[in-house]
């Protein structure tokens, strides 16, 4: 039971006011496609600061009303994570593959099960400890082969681009999956405006790990700072995303605040989350988990239901929330099913060789 | 303390103690309590309560004879048999939530995941001895031979905290199996120490 049942169980929102949330809210958790496409218009020609006003007040309806009917410390621990969130609503991208017709992951799910690792490697451990995390201020490095080094503040980054609203499915290599709701904008707009050199074939992604806010990182379950890495390709695919939020609000510490990778048709893993640096080079990074286990995760680690982790199969999955107790897992798609969109990429590759 | 362990309320309390878990762990099936991954909860909670079972059955000899009660005896097979009822949840648990008992995947998955196979085997072992825990078993195959099967916990201790530890080792999240690693090292090293005491007290 969390904030965003509350929302519309409780305030019998008309129809057309859903639009004003920035994104449609319905009982059973996100909207259709189909009410999407229906109220985008009316939301398009709303200026932005009464847009913005309006939701505000939404907003703080819907958080007082649903904290009436939170009674476990469960639930009140969702709601002190979400209080403060701010909205940072996106328009629905035009990408083709960004908007999933899946139904989305529950909020509470998506922000209660995570894996990120500086935060403890149980999964409720980031919900629980990310609130130390120190967003502001923050800013990136872009370091390497490019035209325009320097450190870009968080308030340039947020401006860069137009935010898109994107609804991806979510596979961890571990066998579930997750259907969310990003906000942000794809990672190639950061790429052109900061003009990579010729020479640059590959972009590292180097993420925070500060032992004083992040407990896990006090640990040692990987070799910190986290480091992942796309070839160039990849990382100028218009699906590729640079997510600053979730479900219409700034991205929550626990998925990776302020800013993060997502690579829908990779295994989660590889969208690394609080990014500090993005580095342009001319070799193949190391990714942390290729450090810690060579023989169990690949450079490209791309969902691939035919390609088996040596001590799992990949062939199936569980869909968080969604899928009950009793129901089989579903089957996982060639490339979490983005493979119209991603395939070509990897034409001619051996996917068994180049995991 | 020790009149009362002796008293048949001692042993009606333990086993409902034994079954609070399992209890807890059904309401929160019936409550939708049980996180984003309920079946991955449920298989991880009867593995746990598996291993804590397996630490209590092998802290009765120890305790025994450390405080001079031997009225503990009498909860040893209780604390095996519940042991033995959380290991075949965690089976069932496995096969019914993970693998939606389909053998053929669970046939596939096997080889795949060794520590599935490790944990069978020390499951099998459980069954062997929860079938031979009665006493006409004890009479039937001889006090001797008896003794000599249920030392097979020993090796069932090693291979649960095996079956745990290769579990987690893909994730280096190793401090639980850690913990029970040490607390079962601790009570067969005791065994070990006490029979190499005995040797040289002859």
């Amino acid at each position: 039971m969390g904030r965003v049942q509350g929302y519309s169980k409780k305030i019998k929102m008309p129809n057309h006011l859903y639009s004003l949330v920035g994104a449609d809210w319905t009982d059973m958790g996100y909207s259709s496609f189909a009410t999407r496409r229906i109220h985008l218009s009316s939301r398009d020609i709303t200026p932005e600061a009464v847009y913005q006003s309006r939701r505000d007040i939404l907003m703080g309806l819907a958080t007082g009303t649903a904290s009436l009917a939170l009674t476990g410390w469960a639930s009140r621990e969702a709601l002190a994570q979400t209080a403060g969130a701010m909205p940072l609503p996106g328009k629905s991208s035009a990408v083709p593959g960004a908007v999933t017709m899946d139904k989305p992951t529950a909020y509470k799910d998506a922000t209660s099960y995570n894996n990120f690792y500086e935060f403890g490697t149980d999964k409720s451990d980031p919900a629980r400890h990310a609130h130390t995390l120190q967003t502001q201020p923050w800013s990136v490095a872009i370091e390497g082969l490019v035209k325009k080094p320097g450190n870009y503040g968080l308030e340039d980054l947020l401006k860069l681009s137009t935010m898109e609203e994107r609804i991806y499915r979510l596979r961890c290599v571990e066998g579930w999956s997750m259907v969310i709701p990003w906000v942000g904008y794809s990672l190639a707009e950061l790429i052109r405006r900061v003009e990579p050199l010729p020479g640059a074939k590959f972009v590292e992604f180097i993420t925070q790990a500060d032992r004083k806010t992040m407990p896990g990182v006090r640990g040692g379950a990987l070799d910190w700072p986290y480091v992942e890495g796309l070839r160039m390709d990849e990382a100028m695919h218009p699906l590729t995303l640079l997510a600053f939020g979730m479900y219409g609000e700034v991205m929550p510490k626990q998925n990776g605040a302020p800013l993060r990778l997502v690579v829908p048709w990779k295994y989660g893993f590889k969208s690394a989350k609080s990014l500090v640096k993005i580095r342009f080079t001319d070799k193949q990074p190391l990714s942390s988990w290729e450090k810690a286990a060579p023989q169990e995760y690949g450079f490209y680690s791309n969902v691939n239901p035919l390609v088996d982790h040596p001590r799992w199969s990949q062939a199936t999955e569980r869909r968080i929330g969604e899928d009950g107790l009793l129901a089989k897992k579903r089957k996982t798609l060639m490339f979490n099913g983005y493979e119209p969109q991603v395939g070509q990429l990897y034409a001619g590759m051996d996917l068994k060789k180049y995991f | 303390m020790r009149t009362w362990l002796r008293s048949r309320t001692a042993w009606w309390a333990l086993l409902v103690l034994g079954l609070c878990p399992l209890a807890w762990l059904v309401w929160r099936t019936f409550t939708d309590q049980l996180g984003a991954n309920p079946a991955e909860t449920l298989i991880r909670a009867t593995g746990d309560w598996t291993l804590r079972g397996l630490c209590l059955a092998l802290a009765i000899t120890p305790l025994r004879s450390v405080l001079g009660w031997p009225e503990l005896a009498r909860f040893r097979r209780m604390l095996g048999l519940l042991t033995f009822g959380y290991a075949s949840l965690h089976l069932v648990c496995y096969a019914w939530f993970d693998m939606g008992l389909d053998w053929a995947d669970i046939a596939h998955d096997i080889p795949k995941r060794p520590f599935v196979l490790v944990g069978s085997l020390a499951f099998a072992m459980l069954a062997l001895m929860a079938a031979t825990s009665w006493n006409g078993a004890i009479r039937r195959l001889g006090a001797r031979r008896w003794q000599v099967l249920h030392r097979s916990v020993y090796a069932v201790a090693v291979l649960a905290v095996l079956h745990f530890w290769w579990m987690r080792a893909g994730k280096n999240n190793v401090i639980e199996v850690w913990v029970y690693g040490l607390v079962l090292a601790a009570l067969l090293g005791w065994r070990i120490w006490r029979r190499a005491h005995n040797l040289r007290g002859a």
